[in-house]
This record gives C-alpha cells, structure tokens and sequence, in this order.
C-alpha cells in the first residue's frame, strides 16, 4: 500500500491504470472465484430444473408445488437467503453455491417447463405414430423443441447469477463482490469501479457465450425474446 | 437444531424488538424506504410507459431495460453511489439504487401491456372520435392494467430486497439486523434477520397477489 504521492492511486481516482497493473493477482483471483461460482451454481440448477420441469410436465399433480415452492424461493432476498443457509453451511463457498443455485432453479423450471408446454400437440402425437416411446420422444421430440426457451432462461438464470454472487461477500465468498466490499470499507475508488465493471462484463460476456451456444443447437429457429418475468 | 431455538429466543426476546437497532425501528425503516421509492419510481417510470406504449416507440429501450437490470449488481451500484459526491447526503445513495432498481420491472411490464391491447380495440376507440389521451386513459390503461399491476407486484418486492442489501452498504432496514448479526458471529441474529426479511418479502407478494385476485374481472391479469 505504499504509493508514491502523486499517482492515481494515492489520489484515490476512480480510473486507475495502476491499480490494474498492481493489484492484477487479486483482481484475477477473484474474477476466477467470481467465474467458478456462477459457473457451479448454474450447471448443478440445470442438473435439477431439468427432471423438475419434466416431472411438473407428465405429473399433473406436481406442476402447482414445483412450481409454487419456486416462486417463494426466489421472492426471498438475496442476503437473507445466504443467512438462512449460515447454520447449515457456515461460512463457506458451498453456502454461496446452493443460494444461487436455489435462484437458478426458478428461472431455469419456469422457463423450461414453458418450452416444453410450447411443444405442439401435433409434434408429439407423429412422435407416438412413428413409434418413439415415451422416452425417446421426451430426448428426441420435446427438449429439442424445449430447448429455445430453455436456453432464453439459462441466459437469464446465468447473468442474475454472475450479479447476485457479489452479495456473496457477506460471507468472504462474493468473487469481485469480496473487493467491493473491502473497497467500501476503505474508500478505495478505483477498486470498487473496477471490480462492479468487471462483474457487467462477465454478465455481457456469457450472455453472448449462451446466446452463441443457443444459435448453435438450435439452428432451425431464430431464438424468441420473451419480455422479463 | 440448537441455532433454530436459539433463533427463536432472539425472535421472541422482547429486548430485540425495542430500542434504537430494535426490529421494529428496523421495519419502520425498511417499509418507509420501500413505499416511498415505490411511489418515486411509479411516478418516474409509469407515464413514461404509458406514453410509449401509446405511441409505440422505444419498445427495444423499455423491453431491454430490464435486461440491464439484471445485469448490474446492486450492491456494486450502491457501494458506488456510497462513494460518489452523493455518499454523504444521508439516505439518498439507497434511495437512488432503490429507484433504480426498480424502474425496469415497472416499464417494461407497462409498456408491454399497453402494446398487448387488443389493435382493433383501439381503433374503435378512434372510430367513436375519443381522442389520443382519451384512448390512453380510458380504453388502453384499463386492458393494460393487469401487467402494470404485475409490474408494481415486481418492483416491490424488489425494494424489499434492495432495500436489505442496502444494509451492506450501511442502510437502514432490517437487513441492518443481519450485517449486526453478522458483525456479532451471532449466527441466531443472523438467521432472526433473515427469516423477518424473507417474511417481509413474502407477505408484500402476497399483498399484491390479494389485490389482484380481489380487483374486478376487467383487472385480473395472468401473473408471471
């Protein structure tokens, strides 16, 4: 912390080239956490959406409470969901992970199970006449035809995930979130601006990535924006 | 199971609710700060809808704003509101993030309601002589009321969760009772916090819900 006396840094500027040239380990080391948990959230809230918004799609039964425990999972407030999960996970990068993954899982099952409702009847019905039981029509005919939507979520589920892992450094495991925090507390100007920058690049940059991905699979449909829910 | 009765010591210790940190000082806070960014950022974000949506123009600015949203943490606008030239005026950095944050939701749902309206409905409108602030305010506003009620139902709960994570930032509301908790290493004040945030959040959905529900036929929309 030893800046000589005329430099950005010691006139703690909000644009400062030498505090990326300084501090470019921390930044990059919490860039890589802030990069690991999105990533780890939103790949274990696809591993759990998916079979959800299948079960609520063939179980009648079970559209209303997956559904309906969703919704009142993601009404919780971001801090307070981290707080309740204090005495199960204590202060650790799980406690993060499972919050955002219990975020995820609502966008992800709200959005899958529309694409699989948006499946035409007839689609399904030729499915059955050519001889697909039901799981092969599932894999092969309904998650293809899904898979718009699906994506239009992930997208969404993806970049509320990279904001809301910041509010992580209540518990010392936020990414970029831990240096604005320290930044706060110590009136560090160009720490904060870059760090908050940072965190919108990383949600531009995998909304493409997703949107690239989504263009690629999907390559008989233009991908359809739905208004925010 | 030890943090749950220890949870429910701290919520049921008189102690905890008065005082100057007492949760009921904290609610106060928290709902004044909700409501009155509720209002600002209705009557910010409301006529310009309307008036968009009336003309039909600036759909790409109402429909993507949300989308912007998401993208930009709160707690990184907050801190750099708490930092900017405007950190000391008191309570006015979580004002602003608060209105901030709760703009999107309520354009784009506006907006997306007004376009929703049945064309036909308004040419008849027109057909019968009503002129445009006419059609906007007696024959579009109602059909689009349905989504610009499920926007006010988004916006606030999202004041109420900007509103906690203000607390990070040193804000006033419930949230403080967590940061405190937090400060402490007292995880049954934490949790204490938390379940009257997420109890909050919870009842002023269900508020909302109730409202729509009760309003008249013509009103009830889908919500999503």
């Amino acid at each position: 912390m030893t800046a000589t006396p005329d430099d950005c840094l010691a006139r703690n500027e909000w644009i400062c080239g030498d505090y990326l040239s300084t501090r470019r380990e921390i930044l990059w080391d919490a860039t890589l956490q802030h990069l690991q948990l999105t990533f780890v959230s939103v790949a274990l809230g696809l591993l759990l959406a998916v079979p959800l918004a299948v079960a609520a799609r063939r179980l009648r039964w079970a559209a209303a409470p997956v559904l309906g425990v969703t919704t009142i999972l993601y009404t919780i407030p971001s801090l307070a969901m981290f707080s309740l999960l204090l005495p199960v996970y204590g202060l650790s990068a799980s406690l993060v992970v499972t919050g955002l993954v219990l975020y995820s899982l609502t966008l992800l099952v709200r959005n899958i199970l529309a694409g699989l409702r948006s499946v035409p009847a007839e689609a399904r019905q030729a499915a059955r006449g050519m001889g697909y039981g039901p799981t092969r029509q599932l894999l092969a005919v309904e998650l293809p035809l899904a898979l718009p939507a699906a994506m239009a979520g992930l997208r969404i589920a993806t970049v509320s995930a990279v904001s809301l892992v910041t509010i992580g450094a209540i518990v010392g495991f936020g990414g970029l979130g831990n240096l604005i925090y320290s930044g706060m507390s110590t009136y560090f100007k160009a720490q904060v601006l870059t760090a908050s920058v940072l965190c919108v690049v990383i949600a531009v940059a995998a909304d493409l990535v997703l949107l690239g991905i989504q263009r690629v699979l999907t390559p008989w449909s233009r991908p359809t924006r739905r208004a925010a829910a | 199971m030890n943090t749950l009765a220890q949870t429910w010591d701290w919520l049921t210790s008189s102690a905890n609710w008065s005082g100057q940190d007492g949760v009921w000082r904290r609610l106060g806070q928290h709902l004044y700060l909700t409501s009155v960014c509720l209002v600002i950022s209705c009557a910010i974000a409301l006529p310009v809808a309307l008036v968009l949506g009336h003309l039909g123009k600036g759909g790409a600015l109402a429909v993507n704003i949300s989308n912007v949203g998401r993208a930009v943490p709160t707690f990184a606008v907050l801190v750099l509101l708490l930092l900017s030239p405007i950190g000391t005026w008191g309570d006015w950095p979580t004002v602003v993030a608060l209105v901030l944050f709760a703009v999107p939701p309520l354009l784009t749902n506006a907006y997306v309601g007004m376009r929703g309206v049945d064309r036909d409905v308004v040419r008849a409108a027109r057909g019968m002589g009503m002129t445009g602030s006419q059609t906007l305010l007696r024959v579009e506003l109602p059909l689009a009321t349905p989504l610009v009620l499920t926007g006010v139902r988004i916006a606030a709960v999202q004041l109420v969760a900007t509103a906690t994570v203000a607390a990070l930032a040193g804000g006033g509301g419930l949230g403080r009772i967590i940061t405190a908790g937090f400060n402490l290493a007292s995880t049954p004040q934490v949790v204490a916090g938390a379940v009257l945030v997420a109890a909050l959040a919870l009842m002023v959905e269900g508020v909302f819900v109730a409202v729509e529900r009760s309003a008249p036929v013509w009103a009830r929309g889908q919500a999503s």
